[in-house]
């Protein structure tokens, strides 16, 4: 899921280039290329956004505006693993606060943050579409219904253990 | 060979159900049984996910919630003959949930491989597409409109009305663009018809296109939804492969291309016009309507705009006609709506009935009541903008015009149930916080509005005890004012129609802010 650690520059600036080269010529371009990107490293980097506004006549202020404005792209990798708990009305119906807060617990971070062993990065979400088996946890395209604190940590230690 | 089906929904492989497929063939193997697996959708009872079933002579059989452990169990009790087992549910289409529906948008969910073409044409695909080749374009919209479908998205505006108009434009190209984004909590319609029946949307998608002189069309899909995503792409390379897409459908001489685009996370791309900017590549900023994206939708060119539920329901009504469609339902509000049951149901599932059905029975009758056994409070419907209903409105039936009389909106057919521990100013609270955090923040109401209410909302809810009274009255006063300025002001539904949690909460729930209903009377509504 996550990029390998230590990409070289010339490494992640050919990750760039090709994830330009496969889409520019598609109407609409800027959402699957920045895609295509995070696929590849995990992210965003800043240093992407020189080439792929260049790459489509934009200003560097234009693509970092995208890529800001929407939740799913990052600016640095995440954890090996990225755990999306669904903060939405059906949820809560069914506890999901009280599952943000032991989740919280139990990993040691908050929201946005990684825990200290890289293992897991902790981030909410707003629904997941799975709201007849609310409380839903979503990890990488893995998704998790009826979870309650139990099944969570059994979730953590399978992650932890899975590298 | 035994066909034997677990669903490849994701709502079922959110319970295992990938586990079960597997154990299934294992155990399947070991025994030297002939069985083959079909990775069918959902047919939506979620309670009893995962939903095996066994195609027997008698017809299909259901065994559920199935786990691993249980398959020897079911294998040694011959649940490949349909045999009685501890789990056996028996007929699918006699499970009382089921068979009182009427399916007509959802008629093939749960019963074909969703991503097998032959299986599609086999149950009736492909009719409606066929019927519309042999008709002049305004015939098409004139049966869509007969058909009284309305945007089922959330706004209800007539289907046949929006396809007039890109009709009668003359631009080139034009525009089929399907609303996937579906980001109300508690509604999950669309991805179960494009991970069950992915077909049905891409058919409707390509009468609409024949209908309108459209060329091109696309799919834009939250991206919390991979698993539509997948099953979409491998259904449109299947109707490419066998020229229901392409540069000549059905060697009819008309084009029409089709393409899966994901969103990146932001509830506003739900929005229409947030949608086509994002389409176009840039941020998902709310645009100034007119003009109409039908007259300069996508690229500045003329876009049909539909939700999902509203194209997948386009194919029926062409195979049989508006009148079918339309003879279901009630008032204006005509056909069936795919409603969906969440949050704290015992039963929580899909459930596609014509127009007229009570909150009250899909409540009880269908949902079961709550699943932690203690008294509904409250429901909402319609998405995180949608009212809150106490007890007293529970027989309001499902029809567009009755929820807005009630200064609720159906929307796209979600209904969350809360039970009796419920807080709702803390549901009011969140209803701001979560268009704070939504906001395209092109418009002030909705960009400082929703911070403000989170505030406004949090004086409510913190005023001491003892200072109570006029403070507390004052700011809600203060609350009801700026939910005003919301609802008026806002250049979208999200800042727009935000105040419709807040004020139901007030306005129904007046004990969970510390006031008494008689205080609250007479501020606003």
């Amino acid at each position: 899921m996550s990029a390998e650690p230590a990409l070289s520059a010339e490494a992640r600036e050919a990750a760039v280039s090709a994830a330009v080269a496969e889409h520019a010529g598609r109407p609409g371009p800027l959402l699957p290329i920045l895609h295509a990107i995070q696929e590849r490293l995990g992210c965003v980097p800043a240093e992407a956004v020189p080439s792929v506004a260049q790459a489509l006549n934009l200003s560097r202020a234009e693509v970092h505006g995208v890529i800001s404005f929407y939740h799913d792209f990052r600016d640095h990798p995440p954890g090996r693993h990225l755990l999306k708990i669904c903060r939405a009305e059906s949820c809560q119906a069914l506890g999901a606060d009280a599952l943000v807060a032991h989740a919280k617990k139990k990993l040691g971070v908050g929201f946005h943050e990684t825990t200290a062993d890289g293992a897991i990065t902790l981030e909410p979400v707003y629904c997941l579409g799975n709201c007849a088996l609310s409380p839903a946890v979503l990890v990488g395209e893995d998704i998790r219904g009826r979870v309650t604190a139990e099944r969570f940590d059994s979730l953590v230690d399978e992650l932890r253990m899975a590298r | 060979m035994i066909r034997v089906f677990v669903p490849r929904d994701s709502g079922a492989l959110s319970v295992g159900a990938e586990a079960v497929a597997r154990g299934i063939a294992l155990e399947a193997a070991a025994r030297a049984a002939a069985v083959t697996l079909v990775r069918n959708g959902s047919r939506g009872l979620y309670w009893l996910e995962p939903m095996v079933e066994v195609e027997t002579r008698g017809g299909r059989v259901a065994y559920g919630p199935v786990t691993p452990p249980d398959l020897p169990g079911l294998f040694a009790a011959g649940f490949l003959e349909g045999k009685p087992h501890r789990l056996a549910l028996g007929a699918t289409e006699e499970i009382p949930y089921l068979r009182r529906q009427e399916r007509l948008t959802f008629a093939r969910v749960g019963i074909t491989d969703p991503v097998s073409l032959g299986d599609y044409e086999a149950h009736e695909g492909y009719r409606g597409l066929r019927r519309a080749l042999t008709m002049p374009g305004a015939a098409i919209v004139d049966m869509v409109t007969q058909s009284g479908l309305r945007g089922r998205g959330g706004a209800a505006f007539p289907t046949g009305i929006k396809w007039k108009t890109v009709l009668g434009t003359t631009a080139d190209p034009k525009y089929v663009v399907c609303n996937a984004d579906e980001g109300d909590s508690g509604t999950f319609s669309d991805r179960m018809i494009m991970e069950g029946d992915p077909f049905v949307l891409i058919e409707g998608m390509t009468i609409a296109g024949i209908a309108v002189g459209a060329t091109q069309g696309y799919i834009y899909i939250r991206s919390e939804y991979p698993h539509a995503t997948r099953a979409l792409n491998e259904a449109i390379a299947a109707a490419t492969a066998a020229g229901y897409l392409g540069p000549d459908v059905l060697e009819s001489g008309k084009r029409f291309d089709l393409e899966v685009r994901v969103g990146a996370g932001a509830y506003i791309c739900g929005e229409e016009t947030a949608m086509l900017e994002s389409l176009e590549g840039k941020r998902g900023m709310v645009r100034y309507k007119p003009p109409l994206p039908a007259i300069a939708g996508l690229f500045g060119k003329p876009t049909i705009i539909n939700n999902v539920i509203s194209l997948a329901s386009v194919p029926i009504i062409l195979d049989k006609g508006g009148e079918y469609y339309r003879d279901y339902g009630m008032g204006r509000s005509r056909g069936t709506l795919p409603i969906q049951l969440a949050g704290n149901l015992k039963h929580g599932g899909l459930v596609e009935k014509a127009f007229g059905v009570t909150l009250r029975e899909l409540l009880y009758d269908y949902g079961g009541g709550s699943r932690t056994g203690r008294p509904l409070r409250a429901v909402q419907v319609g998405g995180p903008l949608g009212a809150y209903l106490p007890e007293s409105q529970f027989d309001t039936p499902i029809d567009y015009e009755a929820f807005t009389g009630i200064s609720a909106m159906l929307g796209h057919g979600g209904i969350v149930a809360f039970d009796d521990t419920v807080d709702m100013a803390a549901q009011a609270r969140y209803a701001m916080e979560f268009c704070a955090i939504e906001s395209c923040g092109k418009c002030t109401p909705c960009r400082i509005g929703s911070t403000r209410g989170v505030e406004g909302i949090d004086r409510v809810r913190t005023i001491d005890k003892i200072v109570a009274g006029r403070d507390r009255e004052a700011n809600v006063q203060l609350v009801r004012d700026l939910c005003d300025t919301m609802l008026h002001g806002s250049l979208c539904a999200l800042g727009g129609m935000a105040p419709f949690p807040v004020l139901s909460a007030f306005n129904h729930f007046p004990e969970d802010f510390g006031l008494t209903a008689g205080a609250l009377a007479g501020a606003g509504r």
